[in-house]
């Protein structure tokens, strides 16, 4: 349960990264995954070749790679705003396909474990051991939304983000830099995939094709409703509850696709997804 | 009269293959209200839009304040003090009134200053005051142009640029918007740069009005006397002469073609 609750956070995380670079750009960033993966290999790097302690990797290797989203915004992905959808798909499949090689040439292609202070440790709780990694998972994500609604709502710059995705030319007007805050939105959103990569790089070791992890989280950023920042969330606890309960009751197998039947259920009985109509409000 | 504020040279706009503003001149005197006239398509908008930068002309020059803005980023001529307050009030739906009106106030630095003129966008529509929680998405129209006036006055601009601020409403709201503008000008001294389908109005609360047809300048002067004369009153304010027979037989022509 606790494990399904863990892995169903990260979806979300990465779903809110979707979700928010489409929200502000109307570009679908289908290297989302990929930024996980770089966040989690940037981490193992610090962690592991020069032996920085794990916090100061962990917000390095997020820094990083934020900075990274914003110069990928500002020096490639600026120009394709208003091509047409396709081609922003493949452009975004292409990069995340260099990102991988990349990793694979930076880094090689064997698996590797990211050692943290939590590595294989529980505590039992109520008579079920939990493993402090999966906890991990879930206090990050629960603050890290705490944060950005924060900023979101309460910043002046996090609500020029939100005028800015709700209505580009009035922004202009209003004398706000519209292009860095995109750029900025592609930061956070690159900041917050390079979370969701560290904390689950000790749950599931890492590789180059950590990404792949990306197509599910595009599955919950749908099925939550894409455009609705909880919707995203939700979609991804929910998808990680279903590849719980599906590996659990179900034939061998079916772990793997849920998601996809999930994905392809909703897209036939509600397009708009979960919250699609309702909640597409806040940014 | 004072000194001129903007100056527009010789401006000509494309879009796309099509020149939508055919080489116009025009200035707006510091403190005054200008008024450009005109029907659909005649080019307003677009030179509004030219001069706060959304679109880049391809020949002439826009001077402001002893400055050349032209092709500058709206966003950098928003901070040099121009305000525009887009056709159809462009609003952020899904922030509250009160956020709207502080992203007005985006490029600005002083709390005070922007606590003090949020009172005072109150006072001049004491409805956003009521409303100040609320989506600006859910305000009605007139509501909502209210909001956009007022979120570009939050800028403290030198200069407000207003696109049409009567689309849409009802005539007694139009008459509230336009004194409202007037006590703008006459109270903080912005100058506006107003463009209008409803010349009746802009001409009453204007000092100064150019007649903009199909991308170029057909007339111009001052209010009073356009007021007065024969083709505006016949193709802008709607008003017939009877002539002899007491109806008409043909159909005038405009002078000025």
């Amino acid at each position: 349960m606790l494990n399904g609750l863990a892995v169903g956070c990260i979806y979300g995380l990465v779903a809110l990264g979707f979700v928010l670079i489409y929200k502000a750009t109307e570009l679908v960033n289908f290297a989302q995954g990929d930024l996980l993966m770089l966040g989690a290999f940037t981490c193992y790097m610090f962690v592991v070749w020069y032996g920085v302690g794990y916090w100061v990797a962990f917000a390095l290797a997020v820094a990083l790679v934020a900075l990274f989203g914003a110069v990928l915004d500002a020096t490639i992905l600026r120009r394709i705003i208003g091509q047409p959808q396709f081609s922003v798909v493949m452009l975004t499949i292409g990069l995340g396909a260099i990102f991988r090689s990349f990793a694979s040439i930076a880094w090689g292609s064997e698996i590797y474990t990211l050692p943290t202070p939590f590595s294989a440790r529980a505590t039992r709780l109520a008579g079920v051991a939990v493993s402090h990694e999966y906890v991990s998972i879930i206090i990050g994500t629960v603050v890290l939304c705490a944060v950005l609604y924060a900023f979101f709502t309460f910043t002046r710059i996090g609500l020029a983000m939100q005028a800015s995705s709700q209505n580009q030319l009035a922004a202009y007007y209003m004398g706000i830099p519209v292009k860095l805050m995109f750029s900025l939105i592609w930061a956070i959103s690159a900041g917050v995939a390079a979370i969701a990569g560290v904390l689950l790089a000790p749950v599931s070791l890492i590789d180059i094709n950590l990404g792949f992890i990306g197509l599910k989280a595009f599955a919950a950023a749908v099925l939550g409703g894409f455009g609705s920042i909880p919707g995203a969330l939700v979609g991804g606890i929910t998808i990680g509850l279903i590849e719980l309960f599906s590996g659990a009751y179900l034939p061998q197998g079916f772990k793997d696709v849920a998601a996809y039947v999930v994905l392809l259920v909703v897209l036939a009985v509600r397009p708009q997804g979960m919250f699609g109509a309702i909640t597409r409000k806040k940014v | 009269m004072a000194d001129t504020l903007l100056a527009v040279a010789n401006l000509e706009t494309y879009y796309g293959p099509i020149m939508a503003i055919r080489g116009i001149s025009f200035a707006v005197p510091e403190r005054s209200v200008v008024t450009i006239l005109g029907a659909n398509g005649a080019g307003k908008s677009t030179i509004l839009k030219t001069v706060s930068g959304v679109m880049d002309p391809q020949k002439g020059t826009v001077t402001f304040a002893g400055r050349e803005i032209q092709g500058m980023d709206p966003d950098k001529v928003t901070r040099l003090g121009i305000s525009h307050v887009p056709e159809g009030r462009e609003v952020f739906p899904f922030l509250s009134v009160r956020e709207n009106l502080l992203m007005g106030a985006f490029t600005r630095r002083d709390v005070a200053g922007v606590a003090e003129d949020l009172e005072l966008v109150y006072s001049y529509f004491p409805v956003l005051r009521s409303r100040a929680e609320q989506r600006a998405g859910s305000l009605s129209g007139g509501e909502q142009q209210m909001l956009a006036i007022s979120r570009a006055l939050m800028a403290r601009p030198r200069m407000m640029l207003l696109d049409e601020p009567s689309l849409g409403l009802s005539p007694r709201l139009v008459k509230e918007i336009f004194e409202i503008i007037a006590r703008i000008n006459r109270e903080r001294g912005v100058t506006v740069l107003l463009v209008e389908q409803n010349a009746n109005m802009a001409l009453h609360i204007a000092d100064y009005g150019y007649v903009l047809e199909v991308g170029r300048i057909v007339m111009e002067d001052t209010c009073p006397r356009l007021l007065e004369k024969e083709d505006i009153k016949e193709f802008y304010l709607g008003m017939k002469e009877s002539g002899v027979r007491g109806t008409r037989r043909w159909k005038r022509k405009k002078t000025w073609r």
